[in-house]
């Protein structure tokens, strides 16, 4: 019967090509709008989880309340303690310290007199260790446009575009002036090892990368760390497990009483990220719903065009005494047909597009740049398992629907009235 | 009956009034006992943060609101900074680092060593009846002081536009000092304590500074000597000097 059915579609393209066309272009906006939204929202987690949130992250009570100002008087005590019991409780992520910190970085004269000075927005990270996961986590490597990694303390990495407003080059010697853990004003001297751009606006204006083990005794911050954060080994960002985590570690360790107790957030629960990675699948959600209306919508007329078209034809088929219900089926079985072959179409030229737009992005780096929105200046799809398969739900559920809706009037169809009606 | 009451308070109320002194005259009086040509001082700062109390002792020189140079003796960590103010200008000098650095003008209105206060607090000796103008808006007791509460209004752009000071009537010295934003909002309060007389005025000892911005209990700022009018080496308010 498909092939009997498959053979009318082929012979009499008024019956499939416009349905195919409206199912491909649907089909095709709804692939490309999820590959889209994944690009987005997975650069946004990725961009968040590596600088700032970790998959999970720890702080003490009193300094996550006051996060903004990086108060690192309030920083975590004892830090290797709680990472050895962090390792040991939660095998499946990798644990690792960092300080934020901000200050002054000025570049002397030969004198050593203040030549050139800007505000830094340091993070202080792991950067010498021999198998440091920071390097990956922060994906330095690729990052790095001038110089190299530093290689011995001492050494720091500043944002390549904060060294062209210094005029500060690779080999310089800068000093930054901070403030310690208890307050105390703080001046160490650093030598830029090299520059980097992270993409990211918010990490690349005024940025200072240093070790950790360098900024603790510039801080006066010994066995202490302003953050632990916390990744899954696989990479991924798994928001159940990291909520379940969470709320483990905080009803074991986190004491309500105490100001300066651990606290475990997931990264759904820091900065709002879990309410906009709810608002990306809302917007995916909403964006179906209103694909799959329109097209119900526009198969429907298509199909009671169809259906006035084809009045005869299953006039003729309900006189000569094919079962209503067979009808019925047939024109679903055609708009199954019809709906597969344009939601492969649709999908494969929105998984073109998504392709294109994977590779090459749209750079949006002019509109961030004030932004404090941890997210890549190049906005980019991403194509994933879901990404092929999502655009046949809405692609077969609306010409299934539209041809449901069109054919009830082969119900209405009176067998009495056929022959009078066929007669004229 | 109603108006006659509101006639009569307001009546009283300007009586009252007129018998307050003229503000900018107290002020006046204040300044004499508070300010001097140059002071050199030897300070003890209490830091009392939200986490652990710590205790930052310096030298200081310093001449009107113009020129300071401060030395910090103890802690260690902090022993042998050195700070040079000229202006709105400000340099430090770590020996750790062997660096002077020029910090800008904004900054002098920030924190000194994690502290309730600011680099302009502690570096500058104004004569308020300079810069501000003086009513008396009310008297009121303090540690069983008679005072007159003192509003002041810039006359200028300062980093406290307006002030609120508690001053004794018979000694002319402040016992209370609010310090507000140009927006109103309440920035400081500050408590003299431990008065003395030295070479014919009166000066506070202690005082207990409080940024209501920020958390903790605040500075104690403890005078432990202190001299008026005393010639300053002209080298000591300049660029070499901190390298020394």
């Amino acid at each position: 019967m498909i092939r009997f059915l498959l053979k009318g579609l082929l012979r009499d393209p008024s019956r499939s090509l416009f349905p195919v066309l409206i199912v491909s272009l649907g089909v095709m906006l709804t692939v490309f709008l999820h590959a889209w939204l994944q690009g987005a929202m997975g650069d946004i987690v990725r961009a968040n989880a590596g600088f700032s949130t970790g998959h999970v992250k720890i702080m003490s009570r009193a300094y996550a309340e006051n996060k903004a100002q990086i108060p690192n008087d309030l920083a975590l005590l004892e830090a290797t303690e709680l990472l050895a019991a962090l390792g040991s409780r939660y095998p499946d992520v990798l644990w690792i310290e960092r300080i934020r910190f901000s200050g002054l970085l000025d570049l002397p004269d030969d004198r050593g007199e203040t030549r050139a000075q800007g505000p830094a927005a340091g993070l202080a990270v792991d950067l010498l260790s021999p198998h440091s996961p920071e390097i990956a986590a922060l994906n330095l490597h690729a990052s790095l446009v001038r110089g190299r990694l530093p290689a011995k303390s001492g050494e720091i990495l500043i944002g390549d575009a904060f060294a062209g407003k210094l005029n500060a080059n690779p080999g310089d010697a800068v000093t930054l002036l901070s403030t310690s853990m208890h307050g105390s004003m703080s001046l160490q001297n650093f030598t830029i090892a090299g520059t980097v751009r992270f993409g990211v606006s918010a990490m690349d204006r005024g940025a200072v990368l240093a070790d950790i083990s360098d900024i603790r005794h510039a801080l006066d911050m010994n066995d202490a760390a302003g953050e632990i954060l916390g990744y899954f080994r696989d990479g991924h960002y798994h928001d159940a497990a990291a909520r379940k985590i969470a709320r483990g570690f905080n009803e074991r360790f986190s004491d309500p009483g105490d100001d300066y107790a651990p606290v475990m957030y997931a990264l759904g629960d820091q900065d709002g990220l879990g309410e906009y990675l709810e608002m990306g699948n809302y917007f995916a959600f909403i964006g179906s719903a209103i694909f799959i209306l329109a097209m119900s919508i526009v198969l429907w007329n298509v199909g009671l065009i169809g259906g006035l078209r084809r009045y005869g034809e299953i006039g003729l088929r309900l006189a000569i005494g094919e079962d209503k219900r067979h009808v019925y089926g047939s024109v679903i079985v055609e708009a199954l047909i019809i709906g597969a072959a344009g939601s492969v179409m649709g999908t494969a030229v929105g998984l073109a597009a998504a392709w294109y737009l994977q590779v090459h992005g749209i750079d949006i780096g002019s509109m961030l740049k004030s932004s404090s929105m941890m997210m890549s200046n190049i906005i980019r799809a991403e194509i994933t398992p879901a990404t092929g398969y999502i655009g046949f739900i809405p692609g077969l559920f609306s010409t299934v629907l539209g041809a449901a809706l069109s054919g009830i009037g082969i119900y209405r169809r009176q067998t009495a009235q056929l022959f009078r009606e066929l007669e004229t | 009956m109603r108006h006659y009451m509101v006639i009569a308070i307001l009546l009283l109320s300007a009586a009252a009034r007129a018998e307050y002194p003229a503000g900018f005259e107290i002020l006046k009086k204040m300044d004499g006992n508070m300010t001097a040509e140059t002071r050199v001082f030897t300070s003890k700062m209490i830091v009392h943060g939200r986490r652990d109390t710590r205790t930052v002792e310096s030298r200081s020189w310093t001449q009107g609101d113009r020129r300071a140079y401060t030395e910090y003796l103890a802690p260690p960590r902090e022993q042998g900074i050195k700070m040079l103010k000229l202006d709105d200008r400000l340099w430090l000098y770590s020996p750790a680092a062997d660096r002077i650095i020029q910090i800008s003008g904004h900054m002098l209105r920030q924190s000194v060593m994690g502290s309730d206060l600011s680099y302009e607090d502690m570096l500058e000796d104004p004569r308020l009846s300079e810069l501000y103008t003086a009513e008396v808006i009310a008297a009121e007791t303090i540690e069983r002081r008679p005072c007159w509460v003192l509003q002041l209004t810039a006359v200028k752009d300062l980093a406290y536009h307006s002030r609120k000071l508690w001053v004794d009537q018979e000694r002319h010295i402040p016992l209370r000092e609010e310090l507000y934003g140009k927006s109103g909002k309440l920035l400081k309060k500050i408590d003299l304590k431990d008065f003395t007389q030295t070479d014919g005025r009166w000066f506070p000892l202690r005082m207990i500074f409080k940024d209501v911005l920020k958390a903790g209990a605040g500075t104690e700022f403890i005078m432990q000597s202190i001299e008026f009018n005393v010639p300053i080496p002209e080298h000591l308010f300049s660029k070499a000097a901190l390298r020394r």
